[in-house]
């Protein structure tokens, strides 16, 4: 509960799908107001830790603590109720929903009194509350009531990107949020991440564009096999130092034998 | 940028391009009604309207149900058999347990409900893909339907078992008043609800909704168990219109009601169907076998044109769609 406390942090987690240990006791610190870029080679168990922080997956060990309160996350609801909000790779958005359906997707603004009882959907004061939204963000998207699936890719990301920034209360995961994009759409997305961390929200950025996170990340934390193997303030670290510490030639981090116990 | 002009336009052009997705099949739902009143004497008449609309009171029904399961990306092949099921109980307690016909309306949409229930779960809780649970479900229905009759038709109804089928309120069919209901409702439903909206994104994207916090199981089931009630009000209104519980009812009606709700714009990949363009496809298969009868072509060409008539829907549908997406 204290100020200082991260406002995410991963403990020792242990994450087993039949013999294979896709997490070994990893860990993630997430601080108040800063970006971490999260990178590892594929299969250090990048997705895997983000599946258990947003609460798609449940650790057989090891510990959440949200703002230094311990949690835990049964669904991806419970982490979203806990100010956890996350983006994936690929099923992001529901196509054939409008921009404005696919922001208020499972918390639908509902009419008042006995009709919105019933169920009906204030339809209008979602397309307001998109747009007012979006520009907010400055997420430039020409209507609300577009579906989704006939926006262009960088559009599309924003959206998602947009939909879990409008809910979030404390931290926005992005799995590979610009992945699948062009330069100029790259561009947005990150300066959409750099205008939601400037808002004093935090963001897990997971990515394999080395330039990219040392941008616009402030620190960046290195998984390999399953655990954390470094930690670097965006500053001081080359593309090179990273690079070695995703395959096992630097690490900053203690050795096997005096991680957390598992 | 975006003011509220340019917005009020947008928004205008958006409300033009849904019109246009239902305007190739209602355009041809207009076009084949003008060449009939033209080309048959016998079309045109309050009769022969009358017989169109209370026959197509059934397809359209049942159309609904499935063009609902078809936005989910599912299917139902069970709602011939159970139509017949949800008929023929209907039947027998009228007959045997001297229920009315209105009670016993009630109990063909609980037989529907329960097999619905059922697919619901099957497809939810045992994980089986929507075509193999109904596939299932019309296999066990139509078993069941000639288990309770003996295979032989339930007759010997009172006159008062044909009100729901060849009833008439104000001039028009009761059948039909029933079916504007149903769509009417539906409609809004899908349009309107937070359920109709979970519909569409369960159809669009699955992990996305669960992940959203959408109910999906719980929603599903509903989604099944809503188009088996329906499936029942269809299969009560069939038997009426005969006067008699028929065990061999209902068998290829699947295919006819998918028809009716791809011609209607729904896809089979899910999260695309609406209710309007559902009845207007109904109403284009039901002219088209009116017309045939009318104008004495084959039978056979029925199937035919019926055929082609999906083709072109299909085909005029998705040449909109890319152009469409070139604009935007």
């Amino acid at each position: 509960m204290s100020a200082d406390a991260p406002v995410l942090e991963a403990r020792g987690i242990v994450k087993r799908f039949g013999h294979v240990e896709a997490l070994r006791g990893a860990n993630l610190t997430v601080g108040r107001g800063e970006v971490v870029a999260l990178i590892g080679d594929n299969g250090a168990g990048k997705s895997t830790l983000i599946k258990v922080l947003s609460g798609v997956h449940q650790p057989d060990a090891g510990e959440i603590l949200i703002s230094g309160r311990s949690v835990q996350f049964a669904s991806p609801v419970d982490a979203r109720r806990e100010g956890v909000e996350t983006v994936y790779q690929d099923l992001a958005v529901a196509d054939d929903l409008s921009v404005a359906a696919n922001l208020y997707l499972g918390r639908e603004i509902m009419r008042r009194g006995p009709l919105g009882r019933l169920g009906l959907l204030d339809k209008r004061a979602m397309r307001r509350g998109a747009a007012e939204a979006l520009e907010q963000l400055g997420v430039a998207i020409p209507r609300v009531t577009t579906p989704t699936g006939l926006l262009s890719g960088g559009q599309r990301q924003s959206v998602a990107v947009a939909r879990a920034v409008v809910w979030a209360t404390d931290v926005v995961i992005l799995d590979e949020p610009t992945a699948a994009l062009g330069v100029v759409q790259t561009r947005r997305v990150l300066e959409l991440v750099a205008r939601v961390r400037d808002a004093g929200m935090s963001v897990v950025l997971v990515s394999h564009n080395m330039p990219q996170v040392l941008e616009v990340a402030d620190r960046v934390e290195v998984m390999r096999l399953g655990r954390r193997t470094a930690r670097f303030a965006a500053g001081e670290a080359s593309t090179d130092d990273l690079v070695a510490a995703m395959t096992g030639a630097l690490s900053t981090e203690p050795d096997d034998d005096a991680d957390p116990p598992l | 940028m975006t003011g509220p002009r340019a917005q009020a336009g947008e928004w205008l052009r958006e409300r033009i391009a849904v019109a246009v997705s239902e305007f190739t099949a209602a355009t041809a739902l207009v076009v084949l009604f003008a060449v009939l009143c033209f080309a048959s004497p016998h079309f045109l008449t309050a009769d022969n309207l009358f017989n169109i609309g209370s026959q197509t009171a059934v397809i359209a029904i049942i159309a609904v149900a499935q063009t609902i399961v078809i936005i989910t990306k599912g299917i139902d092949l069970s709602v011939g058999s159970v139509a017949a099921l949800a008929g023929v109980m209907g039947a027998i307690v009228v007959r045997d347990l001297g229920f009315s016909v209105w009670t016993a309306a009630l109990v063909a949409i609980a037989v529907g409900t329960l097999a619905g229930l059922a697919n619901g779960v099957l497809i939810t809780y045992a994980q089986l893909p929507p075509f193999i649970a109904t596939l299932g479900m019309m296999s066990v229905g139509r078993g069941l339907v000639f288990i309770v009759t003996g295979a032989v038709g339930v007759y010997s109804l009172p006159e008062s078992f044909q009100l729901i089928g060849n009833g008439v309120i104000a001039g028009i069919p009761f059948a039909v008043v029933v079916t504007a209901i149903v769509a009417l409702a539906a409609g809004y439903l899908l349009s309107e609800s937070r359920f109709g909206q979970h519909v569409y994104a369960m159809g669009s994207n699955l992990e996305a909704a669960r992940r959203a916090g959408v109910p999906v199981r719980r929603n599903l089931i509903a989604v099944y168990a809503l188009a088996g009630s329906l499936v029942g009000l269809g299969g009560m209104i069939a038997a009426s219109r005969v006067s008699s519980g028929q065990p061999n009812y209902g068998i290829g009606l699947e295919l006819d009601v998918i028809a009716a709700a791809v011609i209607g714009g729904a896809s089979l990949f899910g999260g695309q169907g609406r209710i309007a363009g559902t009845i207007i496809g109904a109403f284009l298969i039901a002219l088209v076998r009116n017309g045939s009868v009318l104008l004495g072509i084959n039978i056979h060409y029925q199937q035919v044109i019926v055929g082609l008539i999906i083709w072109a829907a299909v085909y005029f549908d998705q040449y909109r769609r890319r152009r469409l997406e070139t604009r935007v």
